[in-house]
């Protein structure tokens, strides 16, 4: 039950001694270096990814919403990791990042933010609706809440199936105050669904923090009512996100039902791109920016253990550059969509 | 043959399938232990177990939510709604979510799921437990729509529904369930997409759908030995897709059409089908297109109220009575 919650998110009044172990190490849990190293880069590849999403925006060849998940990298890292082949994953619309740590190929990622014929979803899902069957990523969902009974149904399908596979499902903290969150989870309980709900707390629900919208601030426990354990994790230290994935990932798949992750972290852009974000002070963004980047972090991690040299860090981030510069060129260089594919895959062909 | 109610055809439908695919289950509010609390799915409990055959709580959106993720990795869930009036509690993952991944997803990912549930009037339920909203989801793309008339009809398009690799959307009407009628036996499955001609005539074409197309064969068996006039009477069954095929050439035929649709009017499904009849065969009409429906209202709960709004076959007969003459 959520009374042995940890708390320790990055906007609370945490304890001076707390941060500094946070800044300086992390908080007691023991990694391998060459996992911590993937994880560094996985973040990396996501930071590099969504800032040239970012200027492709600015550029005009990124249309519509594009909701960057820059600052938020260490959740899905740090989780994904956790799993196995197999698990599932659903989230909502702030999705670019889940799909690169699910193993889905940036170019194609980057060529449906362009609308191009390349992408995941041949340019008609968009920044907000991609999927790989081939890597169990069930989407990018673009209704608040909405992927909550969606992954309790994936979960669903696991157990039905006798598959040892679990569903993770990742929402942000304004949904938590969605009616079908509820359902889903005492749904959940109620069949010992193999569900792990993972609630990005990035304080900001569009443009009302989560002290204006939600009447407790303790998001883990909205499982409370139907037994869901909640526990509340710092969701910008990637091992401390592993660590507690991995401790749920366990529970559920030993068959005890689901689980809920409560990740503290923060988004450094606007809710989307057309979001100056005039609702939060620049001070307490550069605060975050400079004294909590989960991939600075990681960082000093690896440098304090004396396993990799700021030169290895460096080429890490011309690889993952180029990586990146290819999705764009690739995204840029692919036609556009087949003007036919407008009325495919509305139905399944008879 | 056997004879069986409506309520027994949806029961005999959902048998036969998780009978030959184990990918078939079964959930919804009160379908087990309760067989329904329109008894539609008496004895699926006891065949098929409770893993397969499942109640859920109050939960509309959890319901659809879950027969979405098992649709996506593979199953072939069937979930009640139990009026359809509730469709509006889920409707999110009904339209936005079911309706559209496979486009989102290019194909990737198809959603075989059945949505069952009660709809239409005549049970003095009030506005809230007796609507017909069938063109709800007609509107919206990537759901099939269907909306059987009788008891064979149930059996084999429920069946095909399950069968189909779309999210099929099963309108049954509460006011049919008590309703006897001749099922084959064994197996047996129908085409989705078809209309039915159910009666020829040379007058004019009747459309009906659900509870109308008894109505309207009525209607037409008294317009033909008081009056003289002679209708084709089609069922429907099918919105989406719809059989346009069969309609027009029916239309053509006797150069009149006319609907009878339990949906409130505005924007009914009979306004599709006079929409297509108008540009596709207009010059072969001899009278303007009659539609016959509910009035633009929420149905009452009194007697002498919800008779006067859904149509009856007085009012089928006296309207097209009145446009023939």
């Amino acid at each position: 039950m959520p009374a042995s919650a940890k708390r320790k998110g990055p906007s609370e009044p945490h304890a001076p001694e707390e941060a500094a172990k946070s800044r300086n190490g992390h908080a007691g849990h023991e990694v391998d270096p060459g996992l911590l190293l993937k994880f560094y880069r996985d973040m990396l590849l996501i930071r590099r990814f969504e800032e040239r999403a970012g200027q492709l925006y600015g550029m005009g060849l990124i249309g519509g919403f594009c909701h960057l998940y820059i600052g938020q990298e260490a959740v899905v890292v740090g989780l994904q990791h956790a799993l196995k082949d197999g698990d599932r994953v659903v989230t909502t619309y702030r999705d670019h990042g889940h799909m690169l740590a699910c193993g889905m190929d940036p170019k194609g990622v980057m060529a449906e933010l362009t609308g191009r014929r390349t992408g995941y979803s041949k340019g008609k899902g968009g920044s907000m609706h991609m999927f790989s069957r081939e890597k169990n990523f069930y989407g990018g969902h673009g209704i608040v809440g909405a992927s909550v009974p969606i992954g309790t149904g994936l979960g669903f399908a696991a157990k039905y199936t006798g598959s040892d596979a679990i569903a993770v499902t990742y929402f942000g903290d304004g949904a938590v105050n969605q009616g079908q969150v509820h359902e889903s989870m005492n749904m959940a309980a109620l069949w010992h669904l193999p569900v792990l709900y993972v609630i990005e707390n990035n304080k900001y629900g569009m443009g009302t923090s989560v002290e204006r919208a939600s009447a407790s601030k303790e998001l883990f426990r909205v499982g409370c009512y139907a037994g869901v354990p909640g526990e509340q994790t710092d969701g910008m230290d990637v091992v401390a996100v592993h660590e507690a994935g991995r401790k749920a990932v366990d529970y559920i798949r030993s068959g005890q039902g689901p689980r809920i992750l409560e990740m503290q972290t923060y988004r450094y852009r606007g809710h989307s791109m057309s979001d100056p974000a005039k609702y939060r002070s620049r001070d307490e963004v550069t605060r975050m920016r400079t004294e909590r980047d989960p991939i600075d972090h990681a960082g000093r991690l690896l440098l304090a253990a004396g396993t990799v040299t700021e030169d290895k860090l460096k080429e890490i981030d011309r690889e993952v550059r180029a990586a990146v510069a290819e999705a764009a060129e690739f995204a840029q260089n692919s036609p556009e969509p087949d003007p036919a594919e407008l009325y495919t895959d509305v139905l399944v062909p008879a | 043959m056997a004879e069986l109610t409506y309520r027994e055809a949806v029961a005999a439908g959902i048998a036969q399938e998780m009978a030959r695919d184990p990918n078939v289950v079964f959930l919804g509010e009160d379908v087990a232990a309760a067989g329904g609390v329109f008894k539609a799915t008496v004895g699926l409990l006891e065949q098929f177990g409770p893993r397969r055959v499942r109640d859920t709580p109050i939960s509309e959106q959890a319901i659809l939510g879950a027969a979405m993720g098992a649709a996506m990795t593979g199953l072939r869930p069937i979930a009640e709604i139990m009026f359809s009036d509730f469709l509006a509690v889920c409707w999110d993952i009904v339209a936005n979510e079911i309706a559209k991944t496979r486009y989102m997803t290019a194909g990737q990912v198809t959603l075989p799921l059945v949505i069952r549930t009660a709809n239409g009037g005549g049970s003095r339920f009030g506005a809230q437990h007796s609507q017909s909203v069938e063109n709800w989801a007609m509107a919206v793309p990537g759901l099939k729509v269907v909306a059987p008339s009788n008891p064979a009809d149930v059996k084999g398009l429920l069946a095909a529904a399950i069968r189909d690799d779309d999210p099929v959307v099963f309108f049954e009407h509460k006011s049919l369930y008590a309703v006897k009628g001749e099922v084959p036996d064994g197996e047996h499955i129908e085409r989705l997409g078809t209309a039915k001609v159910l009666r020829d005539g040379r007058d004019v074409t009747v459309l009906a759908l659900a509870a109308m197309v008894p109505k309207a064969l009525a209607a037409a068996e008294r317009l033909a030995a008081e009056h003289r006039i002679e209708a084709t009477v089609i069922d429907v069954r099918s919105l989406v897709p719809l059989d346009t095929e069969t309609i027009l050439r029916e239309v053509v035929k006797t150069g009149r059409v006319a609907t009878v649709e339990e949906n409130p009017r505005l924007c009914g499904w009979g306004a599709e089908i006079a929409s297509i009849v108008a540009e596709e065969c207009f010059w072969d009409l001899d009278a303007p297109i009659v539609r016959i429906t509910t009035p633009h209202v929420p149905l009452p709960s009194a007697d002498n109220l919800e008779d006067a709004t859904v149509p009856t076959v007085e009012r089928i007969v006296a309207t097209l009575r009145q446009a023939i003459d």
